[in-house]
């Protein structure tokens, strides 16, 4: 067994540097949650891991750049990945000038766009998931994910990074976001419509919202 | 002038006709509520205007005596003007609109989901916690960040207590049915899988109550409500830890009518032994919908110079947490 050194522990699953045939990989094991039922805990590690292993290939062959699964370990909700070498966008963003962080987020709405029309939605659409590695945007956690081409599944893909933005990047969020539905829409065509107005429906929907965005229901 | 001010606070958003009254010293003086309940079914907005009108005289009596003072000592009143029933909200509006001419002092709307942030960080001492509101008509996660307080997670459709509150009605608990739900739960044994609804960080519980009503008849009720209480609790914690994760706030204050729950205390207590994060519940009284909260907020207000004519003292019934600029906290 190759040496383990813990990366990061995060709230789903811990993150360990190690090998793989000599290459540089990172372990990533979704950990017991003391706090559910372990019935329920189990389900949840197991369908995640299974589920995230698949989408990362799946992801790629749709032209969006993720890690590339080496194993998978669906006992011990294990999956050895390549491992990228760089900050997540999160880290970035505040010190994007306007023109770079339009040109990026039109790039991640170009991604998640290929995605959609692929087939599958993130389920977790937020800064911390995507890392800008050597010139590409990578993608990954998609433990959340599923094969979907439902407007609704899309349309909450789309809204969770609305807010991912006005939480964590308060700041420059509706620019990044305007560029973002650019790219979206750039690749999902006439497709886009159906989701963005989805969009505003969820934003509407079961959340306190401002009068002046409480459209046509 | 007095240098000490006490703040009335007049709280109407749902079921609570509540009036406190705050100290400009951070102490709640008097809270006194009246609850509309239903006699079947839930809440009906009409009805529960009416019963406000009919309680607010009396339970502001109430509050003056309890806290020793009479309406001459007071020197402004807050109102909780949204997020709310609008019929509500329009009465307690009318109430403290009321008061303020009376008494000729200071009208100040407060946003009813920053009210149970604000008297949480009061009686806690915790300056700059995460949030996790959670009750029949919120499920919220908030923290500060840049004048504001920042929602990192929310439900997508139905609140935690609305889906509690609508099951246990579902099996025949009488008001209130979450300890009845909870009572039942400690009694379950088996696990029965029901839909599990993460995105992101929201959650989603109409998809539970849907399926978990639908069993009602073919499963033991006391496994049902186990699990049932085990996938709303579970969703909960589990976007809790993700926001505690990536806000690194170093408390968690749990608030709002559902923050009683002894098996949402022990799941979210646990993730923050697990995260170092210190754990704090608000005592029932000031979790729950409040007189007092109201006012304190008021008082916070009022500082800073955001009273408001009467003419313009409108309710907002879809008034977003996040909108409110918190300029007592910059």
């Amino acid at each position: 067994m190759a040496e383990m050194r813990l990366l990061k522990k995060g709230a789903e699953a811990e993150l360990y540097l190690t090998e793989w045939m000599g290459l540089e990989a990172i372990l990533k094991r979704r950990v017991k949650k003391g706090y559910r039922n372990p019935d329920l805990d189990l389900h949840i590690r197991g369908t995640r891991t299974s589920n995230e292993a698949k989408l990362l290939s799946e992801a790629r062959r749709l032209g969006v750049p993720t890690p590339i699964v080496y194993s998978v370990d669906k006992r011990d909700c294990e999956i050895l990945m390549s491992y990228i070498d760089a900050p997540p966008l999160k880290m970035l963003v505040g010190g994007m000038g306007s023109a770079d962080l339009a040109r990026t987020f039109l790039r991640v709405g170009e991604m998640v766009g290929r995605l959609h029309k692929g087939g599958i939605v993130h389920g977790d659409l937020t800064t911390s998931n995507i890392i800008p590695y050597s010139g590409l945007l990578y993608l990954i956690d998609f433990g959340l994910g599923e094969h979907t081409s439902d407007v609704e599944s899309r349309g909450v893909d789309i809204h969770l990074m609305r807010r991912a933005l006005e939480s964590s990047h308060h700041e420059v969020s509706s620019a990044a976001y305007l560029s973002f539905i650019e790219g979206y829409q750039y690749i999902m065509g006439s497709l886009s419509e159906l989701v963005l107005r989805r969009v505003d429906a969820i934003r509407r929907r079961g959340r306190y919202v401002d009068v002046s965005q409480r459209k046509e229901g | 002038m007095n240098s000490v001010q006490y703040v009335l606070g007049i709280e109407s958003t749902a079921h609570t006709f509540g009036c406190g009254i705050a100290s400009s010293e951070g102490k709640i003086l008097s809270n006194v509520k009246s609850e509309y309940i239903p006699t079947s079914g839930g809440i009906h907005p009409r009805e529960a205007s009416q019963h406000h009108a009919s309680k607010a005289a009396g339970t502001i009596a109430v509050a003056l005596n309890e806290a020793g003072l009479r309406i001459g000592d007071i020197t402004a009143v807050a109102f909780s003007a949204g997020p709310g029933l609008g019929p509500c909200l329009r009465t307690g509006a009318t109430v403290a609109r009321t008061v303020s001419l009376i008494r000729k002092c200071p009208l100040v709307p407060v946003n009813h989901c920053v009210a149970h942030i604000e008297v949480g960080r009061l009686v806690t001492g915790e300056d700059d916690p995460l949030v996790v509101y959670v009750s029949g008509g919120n499920t919220i996660i908030s923290a500060y960040s840049g004048g504001r307080y920042r929602v990192f997670g929310e439900t997508l459709d139905i609140a935690l207590g609305n889906c509690l509150d609508t099951f246990a009605r579902h099996l025949g608990l009488s008001h209130p049915g979450v300890p009845k739900l909870e009572q039942l739960a400690d009694e379950g044994r088996r696990f029965i899988p029901l839909p599990y609804v993460v995105k992101g960080q929201d959650v989603s519980y109409s998809g539970l109550l849907t399926m978990a009503s639908r069993l009602a008849g073919e499963c033991d009720r006391r496994d049902l409500s186990l699990s049932l209480l085990e996938v709303a609790y579970g969703m909960v914690a589990e976007v809790t830890e993700r926001a505690i994760a990536q806000t690194e706030k170093g408390a968690l204050l749990l608030t709002g009518g559902v923050a009683r729950s002894k098996r949402l205390q022990r799941a979210l207590s646990f993730i923050c032994s697990d995260h170092s994060a210190r754990f704090h519940v608000v005592p029932p009284d000031l979790a729950g919908d409040n007189g007092g909260m109201i006012a304190w907020t008021g008082y916070l207000g009022l500082r800073e110079g955001m009273s408001v004519p009467v003419e313009s003292s409108y309710v907002n019934p879809n008034w977003r947490l996040d909108e409110v600029e918190v300029l007592w906290r910059r």
